[in-house]
């Protein structure tokens, strides 16, 4: 009896090896190589004399490079609401059992796509070329109800705006396509069943579960619209690059320009991040998965659960250290 | 007792391209009715059951709820044809008709509650507070009142079905559809749903039940349909055509069942 005591305790120590975690110096090797680099390469551009910090400091806050700021949030903003709305008609087009109006979404997707970003802009900075005045009226008749000259509408503005949000749209709708088709047609049916009209089908079924796969790509988008706003500089459109380039071809401070757009726009990209992981929350509901935690709420955890910590360690009889739970 | 009719079937015809799924089916179910329809698959009963709310478009003959031709207005093209109807003339008569599917098709993004008041509330116009607390009375009449925050990816297949009919119920419907509602659920789950048919139907609810529970429309059914190759084959209370079948494929097809 003793004999078999012995045994189950023997076997019960061996399976307690298992936990020490394995060692990984190539790791720390790699890790070590890679911050060695980094911290070299920013002391080389931090010591570097051709950079003047003086400058950078300077303009960093300087009220014309923030009323770029100002401007490029702004359009960016403009462009992709107009973008979004381009792209659900179209989508809805493209989607639609009318051929007319499936073509149509096919043309406009095939031409903006299919031609440079760049030179859609300059071809809207010059439409005063193309059409001397814009009118509101009936076609093929006389009537007008309002004429205007082209370049009072179509300011540098506007056309930026236009060529940005147009070309978004293209790319936008087959997301959004993308999202539509991804919503089970079960959905559809059932929403029929309970005699919800197409519309409303469409507005509080199948889009709020479109949107779970349409946010991360527009967030990509948006991002992406945010660094083509610097494109307008090429039409006058004084938004932040275009500021910073004034300012540099009037002091020469090339580089250190660069650095305080460049500066800028990493930061309006980060901040860009925060509303998109919000809005993946707010949908994400039901998608199976616990949502996960927001920063805030992380920030919370962490303090709990450093607190429960200290007061466990405070607690702990130091003859038995092995006893602090799992967290 | 005679009863008045609710769904009348006249000749209805449905083309699949070159398919041929229904080739003229009649029936009739009657006020407080429960039919069954059963039948091998791929022999049309689905798609009939999907004839009757429009969700599929008839080819030939008509379908008549409660008096009104379903998905169609009378003479109304040339020739004096039935023309479709507008989407929304056809989400209204959908209103008064309750479907059950077989994979369920809960919205996802909804709750358990927020899925049966979201028609009512945003189609029939009840009142909100109204609707939750009818949405609630529903649920407790599924066994689910502890689930109404749950989103369906949370809920067993048993019970996100007895949310479904739940949902179904909600738009107050004179007629009730139910398409292979136990299929897509594990054995063990089947007991609840079939329980809650069960209840509706001694409630006086009309249900029209494409099912492969041969013991369900023996208990239940006033009225069993056998259907093979887009045909009636036969039709009449469970005792004849479950325990004392006439037709060969009857036969064959409860012999393979049961």
């Amino acid at each position: 009896m003793s004999a078999t005591d012995v045994t189950v305790q023997s076997t019960a120590r061996t399976h307690d090896v298992a936990a020490a975690p394995r060692n990984h110096p190539g790791r720390w090797i790699a890790a070590a190589a890679l911050v060695v680099l980094c911290v070299g390469w920013v002391v080389s551009l931090w010591s570097n004399p051709n950079i003047d910090h003086a400058t950078i400091a300077d303009f960093l806050f300087d009220g014309r490079i923030l009323q770029g700021v100002l401007l490029t949030v702004g359009l960016t903003a403009c462009s992709m609401l107009l973008a979004t709305a381009l792209a659900v008609a179209l989508a809805v087009m493209r989607l639609s059992a009318n051929p007319v109006l499936r073509v149509m979404s096919w043309a406009y997707t095939w031409f903006f796509r299919g031609t440079p970003l760049l030179v859609q802009i300059v071809f809207w900075g010059y439409l005063g070329l193309l059409y001397q005045s814009i009118s509101l009226g009936i076609p093929f008749t006389s009537v007008h109800f309002f004429s205007a000259n082209t370049n009072t509408i179509v300011t540098p503005f506007v056309a930026g705006l236009l060529a940005l949000g147009m070309n978004e749209a293209a790319y936008a709708s087959e997301i959004v396509r993308a999202g539509l088709l991804s919503v089970d047609n079960g959905q559809v049916e059932a929403a029929h069943s309970l005699g919800m009209s197409p519309a409303y089908t469409l507005r509080r079924i199948i889009v709020p579960q479109a949107m779970r796969v349409i946010i991360p790509p527009m967030g990509n988008e948006t991002i992406s619209m945010l660094k083509n706003t610097a494109l307008l500089q090429l039409i006058a459109v004084p938004e932040l690059y275009t500021r910073a380039s004034w300012i540099s071809a009037q002091n020469l401070s090339q580089v250190e320009l660069l650095i305080v757009a460049s500066a800028w726009y990493l930061l309006l990209t980060s901040v860009l991040s925060v509303p998109q992981y919000y809005l993946e929350r707010r949908y994400g509901r039901g998608a199976g998965r616990s949502l996960p935690v927001t920063p805030w709420q992380q920030a919370r955890q962490t303090v709990v659960r450093l607190r429960s910590r200290v007061t466990q360690v405070a607690h702990t009889d130091p003859r038995n250290p092995g006893t602090e739970a799992d967290s | 007792m005679t009863r008045s009719l609710l769904v009348e079937a006249r000749n209805v015809r449905k083309h699949f391209g070159a398919h041929h799924v229904l080739k003229g089916i009649d029936l009739e179910v009657r006020r407080g009715e429960v039919m069954c329809l059963l039948g091998p698959s791929g022999s049309g009963k689905s798609t009939f059951l999907r004839c009757i709310n429009h969700l599929e478009k008839v080819d030939g003959g008509r379908i008549y709820v409660d008096g009104e031709l379903m998905g169609y207005e009378e003479g109304t093209s040339p020739k004096g044809r039935a023309r479709e109807m507008k989407p929304k003339q056809i989400a209204a008569q959908r209103r008064s008709i309750g479907m059950v599917f077989q994979r369920f098709n809960l919205f996802p993004h909804l709750t358990a509650l927020e899925n049966i008041t979201e028609a009512p509330i945003g189609v029939a116009r009840h009142d909100r507070a109204h609707a939750r607390a009818r949405g609630m009375e529903l649920l407790r009449r599924v066994g689910l009142t502890d689930h109404a925050g749950a989103y369906p990816a949370h809920l067993s297949g048993g019970q996100q079905q007895r949310v479904a009919i739940a949902r179904a119920l909600a738009m107050e419907p004179k007629l009730m559809l139910f398409d292979e509602p136990t299929s897509a659920l594990d054995p063990e789950l089947v007991g609840d749903v079939l329980s809650v048919m069960r209840d509706l139907a001694r409630s006086g609810m009309t249900m029209i039940v494409v099912t492969h529970e041969i013991g369900f429309a023996r208990e239940v059914a006033d009225q069993v349909v056998f259907m093979d190759d887009g045909v009636v084959v036969e039709s009449g209370t469970p005792s004849h055509v479950i325990d004392d079948p006439q037709h060969e494929r009857t036969r064959a097809f409860l012999d393979s069942v049961l």
